[in-house]
């Protein structure tokens, strides 16, 4: 065997060389090879089959309910399936999944971030294994645990959080509090920041600790503190790896269900505050409308959910766009 | 990116014992459900209940409601008849209904009667025969508060419907103050919760709401909470646990749930003395309610405006839904089995041990005539 062969860089494209053109040539008509190209390519297209399936399945079904929808399927803000006309709306649940998102998201990224960094270049070995084993069992935690935390241990104690806020922030607008219980959009992006927390650190633990070595020596050699090495080396290098670490806890928290569910006080309208109940996300929405919906009603959740796909479908394209543009100069082949 | 092996390894283990603790801790606390007089009690009726030749598995599914009323039956009729299994699934009166018209269940448990398009669809199932509701159980829905120095309040619709459509938002308002001028009403905000979820209690609570206090709520009903503002929680036990921990606060839900530091408000009426949300005045009020359904239908209508001495207007009455005739031949004898025992006096009897009201006298007779008719 030609162990040349077996690393991940790529050969030069121009002229394959011609051991490589008779492998290829011989390769493919082994049995074995075959065998394992008709398996993996019959995968690939049931995979896709399965998936149009699904996707036809949820048209349909949303197409039933919107065509029957008395109000305005995008600019409703009401949820009433259960009326001789019914009326249905998502642009709540649009407004409260990405503000919840983007409240977990500003939260999370530079915490995960920071603990990475200090996992990696200023932890010592014996401490950062336990911290970054006990982070990952973060991620074990089932989503209603988190919820019933929240609801009975978090939610009593934002009170004063939310005082505080309301006092000194509270000319902004968006934290200003009129004393309802705190079940808001803030409470559950602080849950949501903490669940999605695991992995963001996780992998960016990784992208950061692939740095290379002759990267971080040669800022040392120029006479950069610790810090400065951070800042010039590592941090360029992981850029493309966090983005798509805090894509992954973004569409964790796109599509959080029961924690969401459990502790916020949903509400078909939208406030200005984080910190006034309203709103409501679309995972949360279906959760607590399913058990009683008609036959329709369920058309009309199914609606939503596939609103919540395409969400969910354009934050993936994005962070496959900012990665690819990224790739080219940051040295990660990410 | 990929994760290290070693890591991978000890992530898997940690999550794995994590996990397995958490699903161990939560099967040991599940059993929070009220099964009061369930055990006590199985023993000494197992003589009373009449299993024929009953046996074979009875899946039923519906309103969970009534899903604690159920459970103290099951285990009774079980002691008695070991040859059947009672499976009831509380998953909602929607999904109950939908499981019963695709001819899943054996029978469904409902808060509203069948809509006549269910009637119609349950035609398919019931061969010859059509879907009924037959009245079972019966429910004060208690409106509940908590306020700091306040075990005593009286309401009528007219304040209950401002409170909840955010029209009165102070607990010392004038007209609460009118209506309790020995209470010690503080300068507290009002937090009224309702239901996030759709919920046969909301319908039954609005349907009051409109019935005694049109001019104060222009809202058309339904499952689902239509008026703007207040907050809201998943569930009797979600609005339940947030009346506990917000002060100022009040909800709707079924009276078991009100408990441990929420006090359940007084209705007046408009009857001589204000109406105490409890199992015997929410009897009284369905004994004055009026059979509407045809046929062997015994859907009923309450009076919730009623002025009766005693009768609790805001009541619930959830229905077994089953088919007249056409019903599968194996689980018949088991089906009719049970709703004989449930419907009996000392079915009707477990009920408000567990914070249900039984159906009057006169109505369930009806029911019991009802039952021995199916086929």
């Amino acid at each position: 065997m030609d162990t040349t062969q077996i690393t991940d860089t790529p050969p030069p494209a121009a002229q394959p060389t011609e051991t490589e053109q008779k492998r290829a040539a011989r390769g493919a008509t082994r049995p074995g090879d075959r065998i394992f190209l008709g398996f993996s390519r019959g995968s690939g297209i049931f995979l896709l089959v399965i998936m149009a399936a699904i996707a036809v399945f949820l048209t349909y079904r949303a197409s039933l309910a919107i065509s029957k929808d008395h109000g305005n399927f995008l600019t409703t803000f009401e949820w009433n399936t259960g009326l001789q006309e019914p009326v249905f709306g998502i642009a709540v649940l649009a407004f409260g999944t990405i503000v919840s998102s983007i409240v977990a998201m500003a939260i999370a990224v530079p915490i995960a971030v920071a603990i990475a960094l200090f996992l990696t270049h200023y932890a010592p070995r014996k401490l950062s294994g336990p911290i970054a084993y006990v982070i990952d069992l973060l991620a074990a935690v089932p989503s209603i645990v988190y919820g019933l935390w929240g609801a009975l241990v978090l939610v009593p104690h934002m009170n004063g959080l939310f005082g505080w806020l309301d006092d000194y922030l509270g000319w902004t607008g968006i934290f200003s509090w009129q004393g309802g219980a705190p079940r808001s959009m803030l409470t559950v992006g602080i849950l949501l920041a903490i669940m999605i927390l695991p992995i963001i650190t996780n992998v960016s633990r990784e992208v950061f600790r692939q740095t290379p070595r002759m990267n971080e020596e040669a800022a040392l050699a120029l006479g950069a503190t610790r810090w400065e090495v951070i800042r010039m080396a590592v941090i360029p290098f992981g850029r493309s790896g966090v983005i798509s670490a805090s894509m992954l806890g973004l569409g964790r928290a796109l599509g959080e269900t029961m924690a969401v569910a459990t502790v916020l006080s949903p509400t078909f309208d939208i406030q200005a505050s984080l910190l006034d109940p309203g709103g409501g996300t679309f995972a949360q929405n279906i959760a607590s409308k399913f058990g009683e919906a008609t036959e329709f009603g369920r058309d009309a959740l199914i609606a939503s959910g596939l609103v919540l796909f395409v969400i969910t479908l354009l934050v993936n394209g994005a962070a496959r766009a900012i990665i690819a543009r990224r790739a080219e100069y940051s040295g990660a082949n990410a | 990116m990929k994760l290290q092996r070693k890591n991978r390894r000890a992530l898997a283990l940690g999550a794995f014992a994590v996990s397995g603790a958490l699903a161990l801790t939560a099967c040991g606390s599940d059993d929070t459900g009220n099964s009061n007089g369930g055990d006590s009690s199985a023993s000494a009726q197992a003589g009373n209940i009449k299993c024929d030749d009953a046996k074979g598995q009875l899946l039923a599914d519906g309103s969970s409601a009534q899903k604690n009323a159920i459970d103290t039956w099951v285990k009774s009729f079980t002691a008695a008849c070991s040859g059947v299994q009672i499976n009831y699934k509380g998953s909602g009166s929607g999904a109950g209904v939908t499981a019963f018209t695709q001819g899943q269940v054996a029978f469904a448990g409902s808060d509203s009667a069948l809509k006549p398009e269910e009637v119609t669809a349950s035609k398919s199932v019931c061969k010859g025969g059509q879907g009924i509701d037959l009245p079972m159980v019966g429910g004060p829905i208690a409106v509940g508060f908590n306020v700091p120095g306040v075990d005593k309040l009286v309401l009528n619709a007219e304040t209950i419907a401002k409170i909840f459509d955010s029209k009165i938002t102070n607990w010392n308002d004038a007209a609460i103050k009118k209506l309790n001028p020995d209470a010690k009403l503080p300068d507290l905000k009002i937090q009224a919760f309702h239901r996030s979820d759709e919920s046969g209690t909301t319908d039954n609570f609005t349907k009051y709401l409109i019935a005694a206090s049109p001019a104060n709520w222009k809202y058309s009903g339904g499952k689902a909470w239509q008026a703007k503002g207040g907050q809201s929680a998943s569930g009797s036990s979600g609005v339940a646990q947030q009346v506990k921990q917000t002060s100022g606060a009040i909800s709707y839900m079924e009276l078991s749930y009100a408990k441990d530091g929420i006090v359940p408000v007084t209705v007046d009426t408009g009857a001589s003395a204000p109406v105490e949300a409890t199992v015997e005045n929410a009897t009284k009020a369905i004994a004055a309610a009026k059979v509407v359904g045809t046929g062997k239908d015994l859907s009923l209508e309450l009076d919730r405006a009623t002025k009766a001495e005693g009768a609790y207007p805001i009541t619930l009455v959830t229905y077994e839904i089953v088919c007249d005739k056409g019903n599968k031949a194996d689980t018949l004898p088991a089906t009719k089995a049970f709703l004989r025992y449930i419907a009996s006096e000392d079915g009707q009897g477990q009920l408000s041990a567990a914070g249900y009201a039984p159906i009057p006298d006169d109505i369930i007779a009806k029911v019991r005539t009802t039952i021995e008719g199916l086929s």
